[in-house]
């Protein structure tokens, strides 16, 4: 039993590290990851598990992105069937906010870091490019649970929005040029004014709580 | 060299020369005014007893006096007079310090407005006339009021409740810290000091302290307007601002009650903190009644726009008297009532109501704030002074150095629950902007005069406002520049960042489901479902009350772009943005089916056509009646400007139709909007081509010798008219559509011919 502490142990310290967590947190959250997979090694499925999900209307992309391959950083592509908690953490360390240490530089890569997983979410089909089917996509998502406003005014905003890119970002087309879809680099362009590294971060606890075992529905 | 600088002088000599003169006449008549009202009582009681006198004998004899053409009655208008006169020269003053660039930049409007107050006090004073002085009544009633409705209903609402936390700690425990800080350091060392200090007791030193600790929202307002400092820092100080009242409001009643009865005991400790929480949490709750009252009424207006505006500043205004009459804290009820009713009455009202609004809200706030800060100059050249030095001296040290450790402190102990943590920067200029004002020499002014310490207090109190305002106010701007604080970054709407900032509200709410701790985003987010399901249904009428918010943000877009196309000045160049990007580059070019140009829902196209019709219309359709409760375009007006607004309308033409798909493929998608036009009568129309089966042109009935292409179109067309049903005949549909297509063809031509046609 002691020895197979000290090896999670090590194991989360080396997460830790890995991840840029705290110990505490990471024992936390690997707390939660029991109660989500029911005590086995992995998960497969999220929806179930998390019963506050069903009200979101974005839920399929948020489920997805814990299951996308590109978010786990080994530059591999594709979906996974299940994740362990390494991948959880992985993904949730996307989340962490700056602390008062971090510099400029460290930042900026964490602003990168954050948008590249926005990125992902829309990016579907993993061509490098949000296409205006793609975004279309994403905006009938977000309206999808706000009642019956039809196809035709999300892909009016879509619209209206790609073209926002496309004229910030290459202001001098050709009426015959074709705007393929929205870079990375586009991306952060236009998302430059939100400053993701401050807005794009939830409050990872410290320490064990009960509020914890709130809202699961699996033991 | 010399050259350009003489002709610098000379262009700013005319406007300057000018603008002195006005003042001067301005001064002079406020000193006259004030002159002739004691003469004009003596001179009347005078003329009133001679006057009785012969009145009966000449009823009698037939004397008569000769009827007076000219007469002098100043004393009937004295009060009206006199307010609009004092009204007159504070705005000629805002209006001068901007005509003077170089003194606008380094000095900060508040102290300008400052000096002249006390000139103007000055002034009055020489000639020995009674100036009127900032008395409780007039700055707690009618001059705070505005300017506390402009910044709540303007809150930043993201902003507020994501940094709640911090701006209450500060604004609760700050307040207290300094508050007891002050009036303890000053007691303990008025009894070290000389005997002229020794009579001050320690609650009126404590009450003092109440007075000189709170950060005033006038000052902030005023001072961080012009820096620009980014919208954390913002929030934090002008929030604390707005919620320190609540304590000021406990404290300086508890120890004013006390510092008659001499002592406090532990149980009126514990009923203060209970009244503190009476009083903020029932002025929070009178504030959200007159302000779900406001939204409600809102709801039924829509027949009579013209007095939608008077809604929100009446229900504002009495919910905050509402508060007062119960020793509540108006300034949170006022702050409350504000934005309760906002996302509401936005919903509701006309766009000329929320300029309206927006304008009017604007102004009044502006108007108080130069009034305020006039008055404070006149007020110090008036009020009774008693100059100690120790005492004053002692009071700004304290007040700096209270503030500086108040808000090292309690940062210290706040940052181990923020997320985002408050740098050195922010600590710095959450101190040094920790400015006095107007609130804190009003609460001394309100002072019993019994305490025969008043005159102390008051003069140390507008030492500290005097300090805080001018120097930190003139050097917070270098020092900002200084540590290169981070500024506010101007953002215009952009449709991205909106789709955004609710997907990532979604998203982070869904991840802290997943992590499984309620957290910020999960209120949030039960708080909105909650709104959109049984509060918005009261109280936003019509189909709006379901529309989502992102649906809202982009049809305030198009609203605005649409305004934007019909008011620009030039026709020569478009009106936004230089990028000659269109919805062709986007659209890929197989799909030839997709609309070019977004589709909105009926009622907001019909906003959106009523207003640009109310400027393209016929004139000779229009009413002719005038009635003083319309708002009706003058017709002479109209007729001006319908020249230019044509201009724009070819303009816009023009790049409605760089928007359309090519020509070739309209027989697919035959919803295409049109504008056709007459050259020779300015009839326009716009089209509706909403429902996917949409037709094209709707000419309007135009006059009888309006020849043009328009007039051949089918007369079934004409008769449908505005209302655009879906049920279409079979039959007719593609008659019509071969039709449309001609006539649009013809005259979507976007070429030069356009212009040639117009100027003729």
């Amino acid at each position: 039993m002691g020895a197979s502490q000290t090896r999670s142990e090590h194991k989360h310290q080396h997460l830790a590290d890995e991840t840029g967590f705290s110990l505490e947190q990471v024992k936390n959250l690997h707390k939660r990851f029991q109660q989500l997979s029911g005590n086995e090694e992995t998960i497969r499925e999220l929806l179930d598990s998390v019963p506050a999900l069903a009200n979101n209307p974005i839920r399929k992309q948020i489920i997805e992105a814990f299951f996308d391959k590109r978010n786990q950083h080994h530059d591999e592509v594709g979906t996974c069937e299940e994740i362990g908690f390494e991948q959880f953490l992985m993904v949730m360390s996307h989340f962490r906010p700056p602390t008062l240490k971090t510099t400029v530089e460290e930042k900026e890569a964490m602003r990168r870091e954050k948008l590249r997983f926005l990125f992902n979410m829309h990016d579907t089909d993993n061509d490098g490019t949000i296409t205006l089917a793609e975004y279309r996509k994403v905006v009938e998502e977000l309206l999808s649970k706000s009642g019956d406003i039809g196809q035709e005014a999300a892909k009016a905003i879509a619209d209206a929005a790609m073209l926002e890119v496309a004229s910030t970002n290459v202001p001098h087309m050709a009426p015959e040029d074709f705007y393929e879809g929205i870079t990375f680099e586009h991306f952060e362009q236009i998302l430059k004014g939100l400053e993701m590294e401050t807005r794009m971060h939830i409050r990872f606890l410290d320490v064990g709580t009960t509020t914890m075992a709130c809202g699961k529905s699996t033991s | 060299m010399c050259e350009p600088r003489a002709a610098r002088r000379s262009a700013a000599g005319p406007p300057l020369t000018g603008f002195v003169c006005v003042l001067l006449l301005v001064c002079v008549s406020v000193a006259s005014a004030s002159l002739d009202v004691g003469n004009n009582e003596t001179r009347r009681t005078a003329a009133a007893e001679t006057a009785e006198d012969p009145h009966h004998p000449t009823n009698s004899t037939g004397l008569k006096k000769a009827f007076p053409v000219l007469a002098l009655n100043y004393d009937y208008v004295r009060k009206p007079f006199e307010i609009a006169l004092w009204i007159l020269l504070a705005l000629l003053m805002k209006l001068g310090f901007h005509i003077i660039p170089r003194v606008s930049n380094v000095v900060p409007e508040s102290c300008l407005l400052i000096g002249v107050g006390l000139l103007v006090g000055g002034i009055i004073r020489a000639i020995r006339e009674e100036a009127p002085v900032l008395n409780t009544e007039l700055f707690f009633l009618y001059l705070l009021p505005p300017i506390i409705l402009d910044a709540g209903y303007f809150l930043p609402i993201r902003a507020f409740t994501e940094n709640m936390g911090t701006i209450l700690v500060f604004a609760v425990v700050g307040t207290l810290w300094n508050a007891f800080f002050i009036g303890g350091m000053i007691f303990g060392v008025c009894q070290i000091e000389g005997a002229q200090l020794a009579g001050v007791d320690l609650l009126s030193c404590l009450l003092f302290g109440t007075i000189v600790s709170a950060v005033d929202p006038v000052a902030v307002l005023a001072v961080f307007e012009e820096i620009h400092i980014n919208e954390l820092l913002y929030i934090l100080v002008f929030g604390e601002s707005l919620l320190n009242d609540a304590v000021t409001v406990v404290l300086y009643h508890l120890f004013e009650e006390f510092s008659h009865a001499g002592t406090v005991t532990v149980a009126d400790a514990f009923l203060g903190i209970a009244c503190f929480f009476v009083v903020s949490l029932g002025g929070i709750m009178v504030g959200a009644i007159y302000g779900l009252l406001g939204a409600f009424t809102s709801r039924f207006t829509s027949h009579t726009r013209v007095i939608e505006p008077l809604f929100v500043f009446l229900y504002s205004y009495m919910a905050y008297l509402s508060a007062e009459v119960f020793h509540l804290s108006g300034i949170m009820s006022l702050i409350a009532c504000g934005v309760t009713m906002r996302p509401y009455v936005e919903a509701n009202v006309s766009h000329k109501s929320y300029t309206t609004i927006k304008y009017f809200m604007k102004m009044w706030s502006s108007v108080s704030e130069t009034l305020i800060f006039i008055f404070l100059g006149v007020s110090t050249v008036a009020g009774p002074h008693a100059w100690n030095w120790t005492f004053v001296i002692l009071t700004v040290v304290l007040c700096l150095v209270s503030r500086v450790l108040g808000v090292i402190g309690l940062t210290y102990i706040i940052n181990k629950f923020r997320i985002v943590k408050l740098t050195k920067k922010d600590q710095f200029i959450m101190a040094y902007g920790g400015l006095r004002g107007a609130i804190a020499f009003s609460l001394g002014f309100l002072l019993t005069d019994d305490n025969e310490m008043k005159s102390m207090f008051l003069t140390a109190i507008i030492t500290v406002i005097f300090f805080t305002v001018i120097v930190q106010g003139m050097t917070i701007r270098p020092l900002v520049e200084l540590l290169a604080v981070k500024r506010k970054n101007e953002s215009k709407g952009s449709i991205n960042e909106e789709i955004h900032t609710q997907f990532l509200d979604h998203l982070l709410t869904g991840i802290e489901d997943v992590c499984g701790h309620y957290g910020h985003h999960h209120w949030k987010d039960k708080l909105n479902r909650f709104n959109k399901t049984y509060v918005k249904r009261w109280l936003i009428a019509g189909e709006r009350s379901t529309e989502p918010q992102l649906i809202s943000f982009y049809n305030k877009m198009e609203m605005k772009q649409a305004m934007m196309l019909v008011e620009s000045g030039s026709a020569a160049r478009p009106p936004t943005h230089a990028s000659s990007v269109s919805m062709q580059n986007i659209q890929p070019r197989e799909s030839a089916r997709g609309r070019a140009i977004p589709s909105i829902s009926k009622s907001r196209e019909q906003e959106i056509r009523k207003v640009l019709r109310g400027h393209l219309q016929n004139t000779r359709q229009r009413l002719r009646s005038y009635s003083r409760h319309d708002l009706l375009v003058d017709p002479f007006e109209d007729h001006v400007s319908e020249v230019r607004f044509r201009k724009q309308r070819v303009e816009m033409e023009r790049r409605m139709s760089h928007y359309l798909t090519v020509p070739a493929n309209r027989q697919e998608t035959p919803a295409v909007r049109k504008v056709c036009f007459e050259p020779e009568h300015r009839v326009y129309t716009y089209d509706d081509g909403e429902s996917p089966r949409g037709r094209a042109a709707q000419p309007r009935p135009g006059p009888a010798d309006g020849v043009s292409l328009v007039s051949e179109s089918p007369p079934g067309l004409g008769a449908r008219g505005p209302d655009q049903e879906q049920e279409v005949q079979e039959e007719k549909e593609e008659q019509e559509e071969q039709d449309q297509l001609k006539l649009s063809r013809c005259l979507s031509d976007p070429g030069p011919n356009h212009n040639k046609e117009e100027e003729e």
